[in-house]
């Protein structure tokens, strides 16, 4: 059987978790996670196939209240621990244009 | 040598009421303690002496005026770092939240407040609370206070340390998969996962959302009643918080109940623990059986793949959940300019979670990322939640035949600092006999049960939802026949 997970899906795992990692790292992860996900196939000795997955273990469903409107803390509360905020809003990078290219 | 930080918090809440002692006298004796033993255990990643003293005497001053005042009034408690407090700072043991200060109140510190609890400080925990040993904390490694070359368990390591060191009469930690009853029992203390829903996550860092539960840290099964009581109930704000009036356990506590069955699945764990741990085990099931119990031997095959399961689970919720830590929201963000021809927003989020998250924090997001991932998430987290189902199954047949279940808390005694760090697998089969309970949902309760080489030993017991007063009777029951609860660490008595 192949590796869990190669080198290069480590890579991209990373791009999808929104994490640079140095090559260290990447070389670290791809052995630590090849030996973790190969204890998790232990799962695979069992036979789960008319099993319904289980997600959480409340019978609860769609909690709901009335549509009212309440007190919150507010825009300037609610940016004050931002890295970088103005006037009741979040700072961001450039995101159209040239190096934008989202 | 005993003295006013040595009364359990019942006993505490009790000698206050009747005046016998002033809660500015409880908090100044937890400080004492705190700031001889603070340096040496690292139980706090922050405290707030001089705001628990003017608590404190505002509270003299209310009893002297004959105030009907709260529960837990007079009381010196400790709340875990992961718990949202619009006074002073909400780390999480991460350099991510350093100096990020919380707008509002979790809804369990407003009820502990509203019960008139002091908090003293704000407990170390691994980073984001995930961890078994309180070593990934960003303010350094908690010391285990029996003896501080070991671990004190984790992820409220500080928590744990800090109930059996004195450091306060009793603290609030979460558990995830295991992250009070382990640390309860290497530092000798009591501690109980509520029922998944028990206990409002209002204001709780999420880290994995269908698993976390917050409870106490207790001297004992008492306090823990007591705790507990202070706390729970529905909250509108959390809509997975369970629709049921709060309970008084401690009315409750008494005799343990007739003709109580307790299932002990000996084949599912004999091989795996240490024989110190074994014994304990034996030597608990004898006690209870004193105390006129039946030991019911069952079978629960599914508990050997607990560990595979939570850590799937777990890994992927959290890797959703710690998405939030962007750089732009709160937290920290990077100081780095994106490379010519990069995304600039991308780049940000990805320098600034490098930066700020820790090996652990990234290891879990980085797994729970995968199991999610396209071509992934059918052969691994999707059977993850089928083997949830039957993790649940097994418990609601064995719970038709049995009262309580009885397992260890932990394989093995604390262990050395270090030792485990550098292998992340080995450490997370250090949660194998706790995390089946978060996968049920199910409230477990961690009591000291012996020691091995001057080392804590615990016992866990388990009940079917919303069993909690079951629970608590029994381990009271249980303490009052032995007496591994009331031992207290030698870190405490050093250089008194």
């Amino acid at each position: 059987m192949a590796e869990p997970i190669s080198r290069a899906e480590v890579e991209a795992t990373a791009r999808l978790a929104r994490i640079l990692l140095s090559e260290e790292e990447i070389a670290g992860f791809t052995s630590q996670l090849g030996s973790i996900l190969a204890y998790m196939e232990t799962l695979n000795e069992l036979d789960t196939t008319d099993v319904e997955p289980l997600a959480h273990v409340l019978p609860l469903k769609n909690v709901l209240r009335p549509d009212e409107v309440r007190p919150s803390i507010g825009a300037d509360l609610a940016v004050r621990e931002a890295p970088d905020a103005t006037n009741g809003f979040f700072r961001v990078p450039k995101v159209l244009g040239e190096g934008g290219g989202a | 040598m005993s003295g006013i930080a040595d009364l359990s918090a019942f006993e505490l809440a009790a000698a206050f009421a009747h005046g016998d002692v002033t809660a500015r006298a409880a908090v100044d004796a937890v400080a004492a303690r705190i700031d001889r033993l603070q340096g040496r255990l690292n139980a706090y990643a922050s405290t707030d002496i001089a705001g628990a003293r003017e608590r404190a005497d505002d509270l003299d001053r209310r009893r002297a005026r004959g105030e009907a005042l709260g529960r837990l009034a007079g009381v010196v408690l400790s709340i875990k770092d992961n718990f949202a407090t619009s006074s002073g700072a909400t780390a999480c043991g991460s350099r991510m939240l350093a100096g990020y200060h919380a707008p509002y109140n979790a809804t369990v510190v407003a009820r502990i407040l509203a019960e008139d609890g002091i908090i003293i400080g704000k407990t170390a925990m691994d980073e984001f609370a995930m961890g078994s040993t309180t070593e990934t904390s960003a303010s350094g490694p908690v010391r285990n206070p029996w003896d501080p070359a070991r671990v004190p368990g984790g992820s409220s390591g500080g928590a744990a340390c800090a109930v059996a060191a004195r450091l306060c009469h009793g603290g609030y930690g979460s558990d995830t998969g295991g992250s009070i009853r382990l640390p309860a029992a290497f530092c000798g203390v009591t501690g109980l996962k509520p029922t998944y829903g028990r206990v409002s996550r209002y204001g709780l860092v999420a880290y994995g959302s269908s698993l976390d539960q917050i409870g106490p840290l207790a001297r004992d099964a008492r306090d823990a009643a007591l705790l507990l009581s202070a706390v729970e109930g529905h909250d509108p704000r959390d809509s997975t918080s369970a629709p049921l009036p709060p309970r008084n356990y401690l009315a409750a506590l008494g005799e343990l109940p007739r003709e109580l069955r307790i299932g002990v699945a000996r084949a599912s764990f004999e091989g795996g623990c240490e024989g110190a741990v074994l014994a304990s085990v034996d030597a608990a099931c004898a006690a209870y059986r004193g105390l006129g119990a039946t030991i019911v031997p069952i079978e629960m095959p599914m508990l050997k793949y607990a560990v595979a399961c939570y850590y799937i689970v777990a890994t992927a919720e959290a890797s959703s959940n710690l998405a939030r830590y962007d750089g732009v929201h709160f937290g920290h963000r990077t100081a780095e300019k994106e490379p010519p021809g990069e995304n600039a927003t991308v780049f940000l989020y990805s320098s600034s979670r490098r930066e700020a998250f820790g090996a652990e924090v990234k290891r879990r997001i980085m797994l729970g990322t995968h199991v999610l991932s396209s071509g992934y998430y059918d052969a691994y987290y999707l059977k993850a939640l089928k083997v949830r189902r039957l993790i649940k199954e097994e418990f609601d047949r064995v719970f038709e035949r049995c009262d309580l279940v009885l397992l260890p808390a932990s394989p093995t005694a604390p262990f050395a600092l270090g030792e485990k760090i550098t292998d992340p697998l080995a450490m997370y089969l250090s949660d194998v006999f706790t995390v089946s309970a978060n996968l049920a949902g199910i409230p477990a309760l961690s009591l000291p049960a012996g020691f091995a080489g001057g080392l804590p030993l615990g016992v866990q017991l388990l009940a079917p939802p919303l069993g909690e007063e079951l629970l608590l009777q029994a381990g009271h029951a249980f303490q009052q026949a032995t007496d591994w609860h009331r031992r207290t660490p030698p870190a405490g008595e050093e250089g008194a």
